[in-house]
């Protein structure tokens, strides 16, 4: 099991997850525990992508059967609406936009697709960003000015585009970005250091600053100048561990990184340089990892992993009847290998890659106070982004 | 353990590290399609470059990384005839039986004795790290099996031998 997206909703403290299925879950905070409240079951294949709106209150939820669908909680349930999407590969990730007028989706049929609302008829109408994208779309975010959008692809670059909807957006400001934006412009384009795929992207708190992680191990740092013009800062960290797959700006001189490594990490700099600061589980630190509160839900029947992979294991066994058994316990210090404990499992919180970082709670100075990840372990943690040093662990699921 | 077996196999452990880093990637060319890309190979930007550890001639690995798969093919070392056929037999005995060894191929890649295919779904169910561990036990065991195999095949010789030469003496 594991989350796709996940998304506190204002004071309530809920989430959506979905967990690697067809079906999204709405879980809401008693106490300290976290019930399930809703499934929202519509989807005919795994949901990808899972975008909360907070202020409008509504759920974008799309999905490998190429679907989207807005979710409207009508009384105590919610009721999903069709997107028109009109693309024909699956979609791969959904966001609304800050306004929450707008949302966009990334596709394998090398297209954004670029939602509004049309009140003549009642429903969810779509945009093409097609040019100049080759391949699938593996993840998007907005500028808060609600125009810019940005995306990263499996051919290894970053765009920015302008997804303008007449009628809906009034004139941007102009930004650094560029300041005149017909629907399509590219306002940017930035290839990762070693050709890896573009996991994710994400801009700012301000706008002014892009920041994209690859699969060569990379975290980019972008600070454009003006339309036209190189940017005049190109920032990429080349890390010793294994690609990141999903990042998030806490506040303008810091990032939060995570991916196949298990352990988020956090990045702090400015357009001088940027550096990897520290890691929030640090498996070298001691210390128990005890999650408060203790696991809620229930295992799907086919097992956890230890169970599926002894009995894989068994199998061999049998097949050689004299073959021995003895787990490889100990520390490998090579580069990308998290130490594994004396019970065989990971010494970090995370047993399996980290999927999703997005920010929690934000303090009074507007900054992130704290993030939340979602692993393919089937948990979700919530960290206290403290400025340095040791951070405690505040909160985590699985389910 | 010998003294280069163990470089080889710190080799292999850190490539396939490396290498299941696979990602949930449904197919760009079918619709809602979800197929291992190393297998498919059409889309040629989601694959990365093949890598081969090698440790003498005969025993080698090739690891095939793409966005969503993972393909390890495996050649066991072969000194003559009997080590040859105890392989074959042995590849072929796990082959057959392949979905209750789940990430084993049925097929090995020409040139390879026994192939795994790893897909996302796997790296997802099992911990990344005991499948890692799983494989380079396999490597460790497979020479130790194949070697103990010869020895008391060529024991059995010997004394089936001796016994029926013993009648004509």
């Amino acid at each position: 099991m594991h989350h796709e997206g996940l998304f506190p909703y204002s004071d309530y403290a809920e989430v959506a997850v979905s967990p690697d299925s067809n079906e999204a879950q709405i879980y809401t905070k008693v106490g300290n525990e976290w019930e399930l409240k809703q499934t929202l079951a519509e989807h005919d294949k795994l949901i990808t992508a899972i975008s909360w709106a907070p202020q409008t209150n509504r759920i974008v939820t799309c999905s490998q059967d190429r679907n989207a669908y807005v979710w409207t909680p009508v009384g105590d349930a919610w009721k999903p609406a069709l997107v028109l999407l009109r693309i024909n590969r699956a979609a791969t990730s959904v966001k609304w936009s800050p306004r929450e007028d707008k949302f966009a989706v990334g596709s394998g049929a090398r297209t954004i697709a670029v939602c509004s609302f049309d009140e003549e008829n009642n429903w969810w109408v779509s945009k093409h960003i097609k040019k100049p994208l080759r391949t699938t779309v593996l993840n998007i975010d907005w500028h808060p000015n609600n125009v810019l959008l940005a995306a990263g692809a499996a051919d290894a670059k970053a765009y920015v585009f302008s997804a303008f909807i007449k009628g809906v957006d009034q004139k941007p400001e102009p930004t650094v970005w560029g300041d005149r934006l017909p629907f399509g412009t590219i306002c940017g384009e930035f290839s990762s250091p070693n050709g890896g795929w573009v996991h994710d992207v994400a801009f700012s708190p301000s706008g002014d600053v892009l920041a994209f992680v690859g699969h060569d191990s990379s975290i980019s740092i972008i600070y454009p100048s003006g339309p036209g013009t190189p940017p005049t800062a190109h920032i990429s960290i080349r890390l010793p561990s294994l690609p990141l797959l999903s990042l998030t700006f806490t506040s303008e001189a810091q990032i939060i990184a995570a991916g196949h490594d298990c352990q988020p990490l956090v990045f702090s700099g400015s357009s001088s340089g940027w550096t990897l600061t520290h890691s929030l589980d640090d498996p070298s630190a001691t210390g128990t990892r005890a999650l408060t509160p203790s696991h809620t839900g229930s295992r799907v029947s086919s097992g956890g992993p230890g169970r599926l992979n002894n009995e894989a294991f068994q199998l061999f066994k049998a097949a050689d009847s004299r073959g021995q058994s003895k787990t490889a316990i100990g520390s490998p210090t090579s580069a990308g290998m998290t130490p594994v404990g004396q019970d065989g499992l990971l010494l970090t919180v995370h047993q399996n890659s980290i999927t999703l970082v997005e920010p929690y709670e934000w303090s009074s100075t507007g900054d992130v106070a704290k993030v939340s990840t979602a692993g393919k372990d089937g948990r979700l943690v919530v960290w206290p982004v403290v400025g340095k040093g040791l951070s405690g662990r505040m909160a985590g699921l699985s389910v | 353990m010998s003294n280069t077996l163990r470089p080889y196999l710190n080799a292999v452990r850190a490539t396939l590290t490396a290498a299941l880093t696979l990602d949930n990637f449904a197919s760009q060319q079918v619709e809602r399609h979800n197929k291992p890309e190393v297998e498919i190979h059409t889309s040629p930007e989601v694959l990365l470059l093949p890598l081969i550890v090698s440790r003498n001639e005969s025993e080698r690995v090739l690891i095939e990384p793409s966005v969503n798969s993972l393909r390890l093919s495996i050649a066991i070392k072969q000194a003559d005839e009997i080590e040859k056929i105890l392989c074959h037999k042995f590849t072929r005995f796990m082959m057959m039986r392949a979905e209750g060894f789940i990430i084993l191929r049925r097929k090995p890649l020409p040139g390879y004795d026994i192939s795994f295919l790893i897909t996302n779904f796997h790296s997802e169910s099992m911990l990344k790290h005991k499948l890692v561990d799983f494989i380079i036990q396999f490597m460790e065991d497979v020479d130790k099996e194949i070697s103990e195999m010869k020895l008391s095949l060529n024991a059995r010789a010997r004394i089936v031998a001796e016994s029926y030469l013993s009648t004509v003496s």
